[in-house]
Order: structure tokens, then C-alpha cells, then sequence
């Protein structure tokens, strides 16, 4: 019997180690589920459970079908059609992304309800005394839900289908084309499901975010998974039977995980053809124009431009109470630890995805999964994951410190700013990861190959080869995660430092009072920052398109 | 080392200088985890401040806070625990992240129904759960009980905010407290059987209601009427409707508390307590009666023009920690009676 040789294989090594760390807050909630003040399962499915279960159903299918809807087609005539207003709506379709859900729903709920502009104007012109006279949708419900997160989530598809349409051969829709497709043929049985992948990739995250929301589902009352965690949690006292519900929730994202990842494998094209040429351009005339034109401005109205109106009104009216100096220092808070936020999750997911495809196998493949289930967990739930092991690891190095050499260190990590950042990268780990993914996907294997073939080592090859190529999709991966760290709220309240505040527990305070107004320029603030990256992701896609045509 | 990479150690050097802790536990400092929102007992901690030189440091979230404690332990930085309901105060005490404190000003400002008998948690103001009714529509007298609540005739013409909200749920509680779980289970499905719409929104959201007609009266804390005076926009929806400080022909208007806790690790124990002392005095007393409209728990401080205004009032008695007890299983109520659904 042979003695089995044992190598170990850095890449493996490295990319198992990070996924664990990163994992840890994860592995936490289990943990809690395990040891529950109270067994509050008998009484959970006896009553609110299936209502839980069915309405967080019902809220992904409502949002699965506005945010396909939205993104899908504003992204197809943007990219395949010429119509007015067309290369505006290119970059405005990303907009809604800087809006926070919450925000949203505040604004909408403002603008809709009974005392609001629109019922008033109605009961004017149509002469109603109350309301009881009439009918109106009730916007605090689970469709105004749906529309709120549909509105603002949409573009999270758009982004990820452009791209995928945009990258698409010339060769393929010509030949299509020559096989006697028509524009609307070759729409859907060569554009759509090639870019499926990347739609699926979309509309999983659009979709967890919305498994995510407590501001939304909390404020209109919708009886979701994540509000009965947040009732066990709080009004129960009973964390562990919070962290079992969320055990449920774990199970939700892993069945989307598990369809986006099925999507992608059975679909496994690399561009092989570096025939990025401009696209055939369908110009549009008369109505159709018309129509595509108002197709692409009613998302963009309805998640940035409608809303934007009400908050700068705002600020302009409550702008002396809401303008202190310690406004731009929860500004610059808020910058800083999102952008240290977004370039760390992306590091990580780099090691991780790259780590997956020169190492394999089914180990690395689970633990990087598992590594992005943080995605998932609401935020509250998450920040405990994270205090646990944080806790313990400096009350282990304080205890050894006191042992060893008499000295205290209290607590190292807990309660700092690094603390708040780990967080961050746990949480958006799924989006980094899914943009380190789908670039690499897009690197034929033969490129490793040829590589290794001139005598490089992975880490070469991946500097030289991989990072030029990618480089544009892993800017899409910051991007978005700093926009999402400037919305983060929960994880960020309960994890602080003392005195710390940013744009978003600014907001927080007072639109938590319903005090929207006073609320309004931190809103703001948030909205503008989201901006920026949204202006520099329009850029880059473009003109990874045009530098490659030249 | 080249240049480029030493650069990058001295920024890397700095980023951890930034990240790691430095001991909040020096000199002439304080600090807070609360629940209560900042804008609400900031005021009271410049005061302090001012009065004492002793800095107040605080981490302000709505959940979370006990869990962070619990997790930190003996290292923890939190010397007091600030909340907005006795909810959370009694959580903080069966964590066991709390320690007792014996100090004779503070027995003699609070008064015995608003402080733990084991001394852990203290209340700093009260609220009054009150019934607000709608001037047109309910003719004064109408309604004066909790239990009319519930009552057939009031059918589609009641709000309230979620009946797993910490208001509701303590309420629901006193309710247990004092007819029994059976007969507190059949009031809830009274009272939610007379609902005029699925629970949503805060209290002041249940009176905008009643001025729009949606119905004709709701149940709320009384400083949001004080709130809502005073607000431009919002001053219409307190004028629509009337006050009535429920049950004073039995055992009272249901109260809560605000109140603070001594962490178990506390590390400035002294300035700890020198706060807990500040906030029951009569200053703090006061200013928490005119910004916020509490009512100050100490006897004999001055109640605002506008408290005043409001009347004296009988208020249900039931030690808070009873009230506490009961929590769980009224919160189970309103699962079983689906009242948010």
C-alpha cells in the first residue's frame, strides 16, 4: 500500500480559508437556531407561519414579474432599438438603483394616501366628503409593496441583461437573421435565452433584496418572512426562534441560488468571436417609437424621477433644520465606509471565484455558495451573526492577554468601524461574487490554458490574462456594492462604534417617526452618492462596447 | 522595502490604527446603548454634559442593542441600557446583562409601580395608552374602557397600529394581567373583529385616520396628540378628535415607561449612576415633559401647560413587572387572533 502523496494546494487553501471567515456570521445563525429560549415552532405553524410563508411567496412572484418586465425590455430597446431619447434612457435606466426601497415607500405612501395630493385632488374635482364616498387602492398593501420594490429593484436586471445583449456576437443575430428570424424571432429564441444567465443572475438578486426588506414590508404592513423574525425576535424575546425562521429564509435563497447557478450551467457559452461590432440597430418611427419611448420613461419616472421631486421639495423646505455641520460628517461616513466596503467584498470575491476556477472541485464550490448566503439574511439577524465570532475572538485574545501577560485588551474588534465593514463584505458578498463570476465565465478556458501552455503560474495568469478582461465587470461588481452599503441600515445600527452615524441611520431616525420630510435631504444625499456610480457603470459599459469596435 | 510597497504599509499601519478600539473607558465618560431615539433623550445628555463635564457616548438602534451586550460580555464598553417600553428594560434584566443598584435618590424620585423590586431597571417617564374618538362622530362618553373596545357597536370603526407592536402587546398584557388570558383573548378578538382596517402605521397614523374617516377611534400614547399639536401639518389630525383617559371607573389608564439599566460590566459605574440620578431629577424631569410631553415620573415636578391641559387622570397602578410577565403570551394572542392579518 502506497503512501497517498498529500499536496497542498495554495489555491485551495487560500480560497477555503476565505470563504470560512467570511462564512463564519453565517455558520452563527444556525448555531442560535439551535438553542431557543422557547420552542416556538408548534405555535408558529399553528398560526402566522403559513401566512408568512405564502405572502413572501406571493411578493417574489409579484416582484419576479415587475422587475422582468421592467428590466428586460428596457434593456432589449435600448440596446437593439434606436428610438428618441434613447441613449438618455441608456444610463437613466440605472437611476432607480441609487433609491432605497424604504425611501420609496415612504414617498409613494406620502403622495397616494387619503390626505395626500392625489386623493385630495380627486375629492376636489369629483366633489367626494371622505372615504367612504370612494375607492382607492391602498397603496399599504402587498401590491404596493410589489410595485415599490418592483420600481426600484428593476434595474439590477437591466444592468446584468444589457450587458449580456450588448456582449452578444453580431455573428449569431446575423445568422439568425439570414435563417429567416424575424426582429422579434430572433428576440426570442437567440437573444433571450442567451442571455438568460445573466437575467436569472438579475432577477436572484433583485430577488433577495427583496426577501432582505424589513423598511418596506414593516411600514405597509405586509406579513413577510422577514417581519415574523423580527416579532419572534423582538416581541417574543426569542432570538433563536428568530434565527429558525431565518433558517427558512436560508432555504428560499438557496432554491434561488440553485436555479440561477442550473440556468447557468446548461447554458455555457463563451464569446468565442471577438466580433463586437455595432449591434444591428432596429430604428423606430411613429408609434412605435412612441411606445418604446414611454416603455423606457415609466420605470425611470416611477423609481427616480417622481420620487427625487418630492425629496428635493422637501429639502428645500425643511433645508435650515436638516443642514448641520454633522451632516457632512455622516456624509463622509457614509463614502468612505462604503467605498472600503465595495473594493474589500471585491478582493474577496476575486480570490474566491478565481480560487474556484483554477482549484475546483465540489468542497470549494459549496463553501464559495455558502460564503454568499449573506446576501440573504436580514441585516438585523446578520449583525448578530457578526457579533458573535467577533465577540468571541476578543474575549478569547483578552483572556489570554490577561493569563499570559496580565494585561487587558478589552474588546479588539467589536464595536469598531472594521466590525461595520466585515459586515458589509458578508452581506454583499452574492453581488461581488455573481460579477467575479459571470466575467470569468466569459474567459474561455483555452485562455488559461494558452497561458499555463507560456509557462505562467496561476496568479500571473490571473493578473495577466484575467484581470485586463474582467476588469470592466468587476468595476460593475464595486459599484453596485457601494450603492447598496450607502442604503444598508440595519446590520450598520446595531453594529457602530459610539456617537457614529451615517446618511442611512440619519434618514433612519426620522422616517422611522414618519417624519419624512425632515428626513428628505439625508434621502438625498444617499440618492446623489448612489449616482455617481451609476453615471461611471453607464460610461463603462458603453465604452467597453466602443473601444472593442474601433 | 521600495518605495510603493513601504507607502502601502504605513496606509495599511494607519487603516488599523483607525479600526482598532480605543478604550472607551477613560476619564470623565459614560456610555449609552439606547433604544430611545436620539432626538429624544439627546437634549437630556447635553444637559448632563454640560452640568457634570462627564462626556455621554452613545449607539442608538431600535434591536440588537441587548444582543450586542450579552455577546460582549464582561469586555462590553456599555454602562447603561436606555429603552422605550418595559418590554425591552425586563429582556435586558433576564439576559442577565444587568447589575442592581441601590441608590436612595433614585427610590425616592420613582415612585415604587415604575422601578424594578429587585432594583435592575428603573422607568424615567410614563405614557398613557389612551382612547382618542373622533369630535364628529362619537358623541362624548361613548366610549370609556378599553373593554368598550370591543363591543359589537364599534364594529368597522376602530384603528390601531400593529397588535405586535411593544405598545400594543404591553397593553394587551395589562389586560391578561387583569381579567385572566381567556377573557384577554376574548377581547382581542373582539377588539380586532371591530377593526376598520388591517393594523398598519404608528399611533399618529391611527388619528390622521380617524380625521380622514376611515373610523372613528383608535388607541394611542398620549404624547403623540402632544406631538401633533404642535407639528403645522399635523395639528388638524389632533383637532379632529377627542381624549379619553380610559377605565377611571375601574382600575385606571394602562401606563408604560421609558427607563434605563445598569449593564452588568459597566465600566464607568460612578458616572453611570450620577446620569440614572440626573435623568430622575427634577431638570430632566422637566424637559422630558415639555420636548417629548411624557409625563415625568417624579412627583411633584411640574407637568407642561400642555399635560396640564389634559387633566389629572387615574392611572391603573398594576407593578409594570407584572405587566412584563405577561408579554410572551400576549403576544401570542394576537397571532392566534391573526389581528395584523
Amino acid at each position: 500500500m502506497s503512501l497517498v502523496k498529500f499536496r497542498i494546494n495554495p489555491w485551495m487553501t487560500a480560497t477555503l480559508l476565505v470563504a470560512l471567515v467570511v462564512a463564519l456570521p453565517i455558520v452563527s445563525i444556525p448555531w442560535l437556531a439551535l438553542f431557543p429560549r422557547e420552542n416556538i415552532w408548534p405555535h408558529l405553524a399553528s398560526t402566522v407561519l403559513p401566512g408568512y410563508v405564502l405572502t413572501t411567496l406571493a411578493l417574489m412572484l409579484g416582484v419576479s414579474f415587475g422587475v422582468l418586465t421592467m428590466g428586460v425590455t428596457s434593456a432589449w430597446l435600448v440596446t437593439m432599438c434606436r428610438f428618441p431619447a434613447r441613449r438618455v434612457f441608456e444610463w437613466a435606466q440605472l437611476l432607480p438603483m441609487a433609491v432605497p426601497a424604504y425611501v420609496v415607500a415612504y414617498v409613494y405612501t406620502d403622495l397616494l394616501e387619503y390626505a395626500g395630493p392625489v386623493q385630495s385632488a380627486l375629492r376636489l374635482v369629483f366633489g367626494w366628503q371622505s372615504a367612504a364616498d370612494y375607492w382607492f387602492p391602498e397603496i399599504r398593501s402587498l401590491p404596493g409593496a410589489i410595485a415599490m420594490m418592483s420600481i426600484v429593484l428593476y434595474p439590477y436586471v437591466y444592468l446584468l441583461s444589457r450587458a449580456a445583449f450588448l456582449e452578444q456576437s453580431v455573428g449569431l443575430l446575423d445568422a439568425s437573421r439570414i435563417l429567416g428570424c424575424g426582429p422579434w424571432a430572433t428576440f426570442f429564441r437567440v437573444s433571450l435565452p442567451m442571455a438568460r444567465p445573466s437575467i436569472a443572475a438579475g432577477a436572484a438578486l433583485a430577488l433577495m433584496e427583496t426577501l432582505n426588506d424589513i423598511g418596506t414590508v414593516d411600514f405597509f404592513a405586509v406579513q413577510t418572512l422577514t417581519l415574523g423574525i423580527y416579532d419572534v425576535w423582538l416581541n417574543m424575546g426569542n432570538i433563536g426562534g428568530a434565527a429558525q425562521i431565518a433558517m427558512v429564509m436560508l432555504l428560499f435563497v438557496a432554491a434561488l441560488l440553485t436555479i440561477e447557478r442550473q440556468s447557468r450551467r446548461r447554458h455555457r457559452h463563451y464569446q468565442i468571436s471577438g466580433r463586437l461590432k455595432e449591434l444591428p440597430a432596429h430604428r423606430l418611427r411613429g408609434a412605435r417609437a412612441g411606445l418604446a419611448f414611454v416603455a423606457c420613461l415609466m420605470p425611470v419616472a416611477a423609481g427616480f424621477v417622481i420620487p427625487a421631486i418630492v425629496l428635493v421639495s422637501y429639502s428645500i423646505r425643511y433645508f435650515d433644520e436638516s443642514w448641520t455641520p454633522d451632516f457632512l460628517r455622516y456624509a463622509l461616513n457614509s463614502l468612505t465606509l462604503s467605498s472600503g466596503a465595495a473594493l474589500a467584498a471585491v478582493c474577496v470575491a476575486l480570490v474566491l471565484a478565481y480560487g474556484r476556477r483554477v482549484a475546483g472541485g465540489k468542497l470549494i464550490g459549496a463553501a464559495v455558495n455558502f460564503a454568499s448566503f449573506g446576501y440573504a439574511v436580514p441585516g438585523a439577524v446578520l449583525a448578530i451573526g457578526v457579533i458573535i465570532p467577533f465577540a468571541s475572538f476578543d474575549n478569547a485574545v483578552d483572556a489570554f492577554m490577561r493569563d499570559r501577560l496580565g494585561i487587558s485588551t478589552g474588546l479588539l474588534l467589536s464595536g469598531t468601524v472594521f466590525a461595520l465593514l466585515f459586515a458589509y463584505v458578508v452581506r454583499f458578498l452574492a453581488i461581488a461574487l455573481g460579477s467575479a463570476d459571470s466575467s470569468l465565465a466569459k474567459v474561455t478556458p483555452a485562455m488559461d490554458m494558452a497561458a499555463r501552455t507560456l509557462a505562467h503560474g496561476p496568479l500571473a495568469t490571473f493578473f495577466k490574462v484575467h484581470l485586463p478582461l474582467i476588469r470592466g465587470g468587476v468595476l460593475i461588481g464595486v459599484l453596485v456594492v457601494f450603492v447598496d452599503c450607502m442604503k444598508e441600515l440595519p446590520a450598520t445600527l446595531i453594529l457602530r462604534p459610539f456617537n457614529f452615524d451615517t446618511l442611512a441611520t440619519y434618514v433612519y431616525q426620522f422616517a422611522s417617526d414618519e417624519l419624512i420630510e425632515k428626513a428628505s435631504l439625508g434621502a438625498l444625499g444617499i440618492v446623489l452618492a448612489g449616482l455617481i456610480p451609476v453615471v461611471v457603470l453607464s460610461r463603462v459599459i458603453t465604452a467597453t462596447r466602443e473601444t472593442q469596435t474601433v | 522595502m521600495n518605495t510603493p510597497s513601504r507607502t502601502l504599509a504605513a496606509a495599511a499601519a494607519a487603516l488599523i490604527a483607525a479600526f482598532v478600539a480605543f478604550p472607551a473607558h477613560s476619564q470623565g465618560v459614560v456610555n449609552v446603548y439606547s433604544y430611545r431615539q436620539p432626538f429624544l433623550i439627546t437634549p437630556m445628555f447635553e444637559a448632563f454634559t454640560r452640568e457634570t463635564g462627564i462626556k455621554v457616548n452613545v449607539v442608538h438602534a431600535k434591536k440588537g442593542l441587548i444582543e450586542r451586550l450579552e455577546q460582549e460580555g464582561a469586555n462590553s464598553p456599555a454602562d447603561l441600557i436606555v429603552t422605550a417600553d418595559i418590554g425591552r428594560l425586563t429582556d435586558a434584566v433576564q439576559a442577565g446583562v444587568t447589575q442592581a443598584v441601590t441608590n436612595a435618590t433614585l427610590e425616592a424620585n420613582i415612585p415604587a409601580q415604575y422601578r424594578d423590586p429587585e432594583h435592575h431597571w428603573f422607568g424615567l417617564t410614563s405614557r398613557a395608552r389612551i382612547i382618542v374618538a373622533s369630535k364628529d362622530r362619537v358623541a362624548p362618553g361613548a366610549i370609556s374602557s378599553y373593554e368598550d373596545l370591543a363591543d359589537p357597536k364599534w364594529k368597522g370603526r376602530v384603528c390601531t397600529r400593529s397588535g405586535k407592536h411593544a405598545y400594543m402587546v404591553a397593553l394587551t398584557a395589562a389586560m391578561i394581567a387583569h381579567h385572566g388570558e381567556a377573557k384577554a383573548h376574548e377581547w382581542l378578538r373582539g377588539l380586532k373583529a371591530n377593526l376598520a382596517r388591517r393594523p398598519q402605521g404608528n399611533d399618529r397614523a391611527q388619528v390622521k385616520a380617524i380625521m380622514e374617516g376611515v373610523c372613528d377611534v383608535a388607541v394611542i400614547n398620549h404624547y403623540y396628540m402632544g406631538n401633533m399639536m404642535n407639528d403645522k401639518n399635523q395639528a388638524a389630525w389632533a383637532a379632529s378628535v377627542n381624549i379619553v383617559f380610559p377605565n377611571q371607573q375601574t382600575y385606571g389608564t394602562h401606563m408604560n415607561v421609558s427607563g434605563i439599566a445598569l449593564t452588568k460590566s459597566a465600566p464607568n459605574k460612578d458616572n453611570a449612576i450620577k446620569l440614572m440620578v440626573f435623568l430622575s431629577g427634577d431638570r430632566a424631569q422637566q424637559l422630558y415633559a415639555e420636548q417629548n410631553f411624557e409625563y415625568p415620573v417624579k412627583p411633584g415636578v411640574p407637568w407642561s401647560a400642555l399635560l396640564q391641559s389634559f387633566g389629572a387622570y387615574k392611572a391603573d397602578d398594576l407593578g409594570l413587572g407584572e405587566v412584563a410577565k405577561h408579554r410572551k403570551t400576549a403576544s401570542k394572542l394576537a397571532d392566534k387572533v391573526a389581528f395584523d392579518t
